[in-house]
């Protein structure tokens, strides 16, 4: 059996996909601390992506996935499942509120940086890409191995999202750029 | 240790590349940089199940959605299929959602501009779940063709657009169901974007007389082929 391909979700997914809520990941119940992540999508030309839509997968506090496949000994947070789904507005602006992740395995005995995964889509895209936050005040950035596997320095930096508070809430600032001399880093998985 | 069982490539032979310049739009918005390969990780073999949404009845029918007791204009359609991995496994309680144009060609979305009537009796919206043998059903109405600005009298076919997850954050798709012998699909670059013929045959549907129901509608069979498993699990630091 051969893979169905992938075909864009053209300018009118909102119809299908996205409503008000789904960017909030959180309830009252939730453990662990609160963020908020935004971000802009840009095309190659540096203009903003009113029709984009960004979907994040991540781990709960304690970092531990809502799956059955993740079976390590760590709390599930009933009030968490980690996903969340944004359309961009006209300012090609997404945003979530979630909880910062903990850290989960990587290969080799390796531990992984707190991230959250990110699959972005576009009219314009005939495949969604796929990124990853990570926080630019976590130590453990330095040995996460896949922030290591890329090659370019510089490039790393397009995954960094910067901390800023904003009215007593703290923000992550995550802007995409789909094309460009900063192109964030799209991985193959 | 844990035991990661990874999930096979992307076959890029099937998907379309990022960037396919008689597709305007990709032309800005493809990423060019070469893609940096990932170990898979919990991180990607894990991922949205969606165990708990209930979907309330009539979801799945797009044909009676919009308002209590009003039918959408236009011919109806069945469509079933069933959603697999490429192991030929079937993949149970999967979420699927659905949108598209009316019968004439027109989305109830403010961008769409086609000076087409809407139907105040259809939205274009349903969401369906596969069985235990991952087989899934909708009911909707025949999408119209409608112009769009790409190119000189550029018109998409009749498609229905499709999202779906699978088990792992690496199987998500989202795709488009065009429908058998129409004339618009040879001169869709939307469609054209995927490299091979056989894998844009994999986007049209059939149509399946053992789906049609006597005096009320034609069916038409899709099946859905995700991102298989791989058979050799490797180890993980975990626990």
């Amino acid at each position: 059996m051969k893979q169905t391909p992938s075909q864009t979700v053209g300018p009118f997914y909102a119809i299908g996909l996205t409503r008000a809520t789904m960017n909030i990941l959180v309830s009252d119940a939730t453990q662990g601390q609160r963020i908020r992540i935004e971000g802009q999508v840009f095309d190659g030309d540096g203009q903003t992506v009113p029709d984009a839509m960004v979907e994040i997968w991540q781990a709960n506090a304690y970092g531990r996935y809502n799956h059955p496949d993740d079976k390590q000994e760590k709390p599930l947070d009933p009030s968490f499942m980690g996903w969340g789904r944004s359309g961009t507005d006209k300012t090609g602006l997404f945003s979530f509120e979630t909880v910062k992740p903990g850290s989960v395995p990587g290969p080799d005995e390796s531990a992984q940086a707190p991230h959250i995964n990110v699959t972005v889509f576009a009219r314009g895209m005939l495949v969604h890409a796929y990124t990853r936050i990570y926080f630019t005040d976590e130590m453990a950035n330095k040995t996460d191995p896949v922030l290591n596997s890329i090659k370019n320095k510089e490039r790393r930096q397009t995954l960094m999202a910067a901390r800023q508070e904003k009215n007593g809430k703290t923000v992550y600032r995550f802007d995409i750029r789909l094309q460009g001399e900063n192109e964030t880093v799209f991985f193959d998985m | 240790m844990m035991e990661i069982k990874p999930y096979n490539p992307r076959d890029w032979k099937s998907h379309p590349p990022y960037m396919f310049k008689a597709y305007g739009s990709s032309v800005k918005r493809g990423p060019l940089k070469r893609l940096v390969p990932i170990q898979q990780t919990l991180s990607e073999i894990t991922g949205p199940l969606f165990s708990d949404v209930r979907l309330e009845p009539g979801e799945n029918d797009l044909t009676r959605s919009a308002n209590a007791g009003m039918e959408a204009m236009g011919e109806r359609l069945i469509v079933v299929g069933r959603v697999l991995d490429e192991n030929d496994r079937p993949i149970p309680n999967t979420l699927i959602e659905i949108w598209q144009a009316n019968a004439a060609g027109r989305y109830r979305h403010a961008v769409d501009q086609h000076n087409a009537p809407l139907d105040p009796n259809f939205i274009g919206a349903g969401r369906c779940v596969t069985n235990d043998k991952g087989e899934y059903r909708y009911l909707t109405i025949r999408p119209g063709a409608y112009p769009w600005l790409n190119h000189a009298n550029a018109w998409r076919p009749a498609h229905i657009h499709l999202s779906l997850f699978g088990p792992s954050f690496v199987t998500r798709l989202v795709t488009q169901l065009f429908f058998p012998g129409d004339p618009l699909i040879p001169l869709d670059p939307i469609l054209n974007s995927i490299p091979s013929k056989r894998a844009r045959q994999r986007l049209i549907a059939s149509y399946a007389h053992d789906a049609t129901e006597p005096e009320f509608a034609l069916g038409y069979r899709f099946d859905i082929v995700l991102r298989g498993r791989q058979a050799t699990p490797f180890e993980a630091a975990g626990k």
